[in-house]
């Protein structure tokens, strides 16, 4: 078991009310195990009470990198967020903390 | 082939200034873009423009023309930026002004006019794209109503000669895609190398976020130099080729995982992201590092623009109050949690009327909750009560509360901050194409 962190990079990135987060393997070797473990449902169920709505899927394989499009994520909206980090910039770093079985 | 070297001068409204100067004296650039606009910026511009009709563009833009004018007109460098925000010709007439008061009175500026589409948004049904509602059920909330324009209108500006170019609301990467546009007169339906040109304008439009910014993790992703940062220069070729790099010896760094992070940043369906020129696809593109701080990106494509334009809708949407309170030492997050129990009971005893409350502990739950955070005891903790009201009175009160906790709460606690403001949030609509109408127009010499 690894932390995702160990073989993957991620950065949030912010559109009104949906958060994206890419998460990109360090070696395209680790690739696989991103698609098979790092699933939608697997995001999702992690961001309960963060994320509300949907989370879907997108698969990248010429740069081995997943995009993770999160609905109802950010407090409803970036312009009238209640919350300390209104982008939700600092999600991509609690994904890194998801466990990997290599 | 021929080949144009794109700089990005600026990633956001309030980004540093240097970096853009480094690129026009050592970048070897054509064009010099600033993105200066983000989603809310053109409401609050807009704002501001009522209380003052010479107002209403980006407040740098004095001091980023200052700055790099007088190197562009030397070296013949075109400037395209969003820095007109809510009010682009009294930008243009500014930036003539100052290029005269700089001894450069050849200096032609344009404005690109018609983002502004409110009048023919504010009685359509439209309806709002983030939150229920249409545009009609906002009534007189409304603030702005501005289309994100392509790069037509900045192509033609450019054709008839402006060595400055200034909008409004615009795609961020159509600021890029027009100099290309410029450079090589591609067409206007030639989508694979409108989608290629776009994945260029994505990759530059947040400056230093593909070159070293927004990145490092130490330890596990480490650049040197941040304090120095270089911001990124797309050099384009007529096929819509890419390489993307900076400007020698500055800092930050050009890597495949600095392209990868950023051609994902903001993005939904890589392979429809959505442009007012064209529907781009990201989902083939590959990167490869050819050199040190070289980095060749290919594989963009592109399909038939969308119909309609995305319009963003400034609209006054409540009142945020917020206080905060610090502890520390033994105990410090037992008494942050009592001291949020006691604001929590007194803003119901004394009747604040709040639709929304949030109570965190800044070091322990406030940016992800409680489950992810368990297991960690922090030496300091730093309460925050934030509340949305539909008054700033009523806004102010919440604040208010936390800062009595000096006297009334638990033991030890310091640095009260309060705040109360309002918020103007910003919605999106989609709005039929025709109905906005841009036009280009130049300051007189």
């Amino acid at each position: 078991m690894v932390k995702l962190r160990e073989i993957a990079h991620s950065r949030t990135g912010d559109k009104g009310n949906i958060s994206n987060i890419s998460v990109i393997a360090y070696n395209p070797r680790h690739y696989a195990a991103l698609c098979d473990q790092v699933t939608a449902a697997r995001v999702k169920a992690h961001f309960a009470g963060i994320v509300m709505g949907e989370v879907v899927r997108y698969e990248l394989p010429n740069i081995a990198a997943l995009n993770f499009v999160m609905d109802q994520a950010l407090g409803g909206g970036v312009t009238r967020s209640l919350a300390l980090d209104a982008h939700g910039k600092s999600l991509s770093s609690a994904l890194l903390d998801l466990e990997i079985e290599l | 082939m021929r080949t144009i070297r794109i700089g990005s001068g600026a990633g956001y409204s309030g980004d540093r200034i240097e970096p853009a100067v480094e690129l026009a004296e050592k970048g070897d650039l054509q064009y010099l873009v600033f993105e200066c606009l983000g989603e809310r910026t053109v409401a609050l511009a807009q704002r501001a423009r009522l209380k003052d009709p010479e107002s209403g563009f980006d407040p740098l833009l004095d001091a980023r023309m200052r700055a790099v004018l007088p190197i562009c007109a030397a070296k013949g460098i075109k400037i395209v930026t969003n820095m007109g925000a809510a009010n682009p010709w009294a930008a243009a007439r500014r930036t003539a002004q100052i290029a005269a008061s700089l001894g450069l009175p050849r200096v032609r500026v344009a404005a690109v006019i018609g983002d502004d589409v409110f009048d023919a948004c504010k009685d359509r049904d439209l309806p709002l794209m983030e939150i229920d509602g249409t545009i009609k059920t906002l009534g007189n909330r409304i603030i702005s109503a501005n289309a994100y324009l392509g790069a037509e209108p900045m192509v033609a500006a450019l054709q008839a000669g402006a060595d400055v170019v200034i909008t409004g609301r615009a795609s961020d990467p159509a600021l890029f895609l027009a100099p290309m546009c410029d450079a090589f007169g591609w067409e206007m339906d030639d989508w694979n190398l409108l989608g290629r040109g776009t994945v260029a304008g994505h990759l530059l439009e947040c400056a230093g976020q593909v070159s070293g910014g927004y990145f490092v993790d130490p330890g596990y992703k480490d650049v040197a130099g941040l304090a120095r940062l270089g911001f990124p220069i797309g050099e384009v070729g007529e096929d819509g080729s890419l390489v993307i790099t900076k400007a020698a010896g500055s800092g930050g760094a050009v890597t495949a995982r600095t392209c990868k992070e950023q051609l994902l940043y903001e993005v939904h369906d890589p392979a429809r992201y959505m442009q007012p020129d064209v529907i781009a696809d990201f989902s083939q593109v590959s990167v490869e590092e050819i050199a040190p701080d070289r980095v060749r990106v290919s594989g963009g494509r592109g399909t038939a623009r969308p119909e309609t334009l995305k319009v963003s809708v400034g609209y006054v949407d409540s009142y945020i109050g917020e206080g905060q309170m610090s502890y520390a030492g033994p105990g410090a997050e037992a008494r942050a949690r009592l001291a949020l129990e006691i604001v929590r009971e007194r803003l119901q005893l004394t009747g604040v009327r709040a639709s929304e409350l949030r109570f965190d502990l800044i070091g322990i739950d406030a940016l992800h909750g409680e489950r992810l955070a368990a297991g960690h005891e922090p030496y300091e903790v730093r309460l925050r009560v934030a509340g949305r009201t539909e008054s700033l009175a009523e806004a102010v009160r919440i604040g208010d509360e936390v800062e009595t906790l000096y006297t009334n709460g638990p033991a030890g606690g310091g640095g009260a901050f309060k705040s109360a403001r309002d918020v103007v949030a910003v919605a999106s609509v989609l709005l039929p194409r025709e109905l906005a109408a841009p036009s280009v127009r130049f300051v007189e010499a």
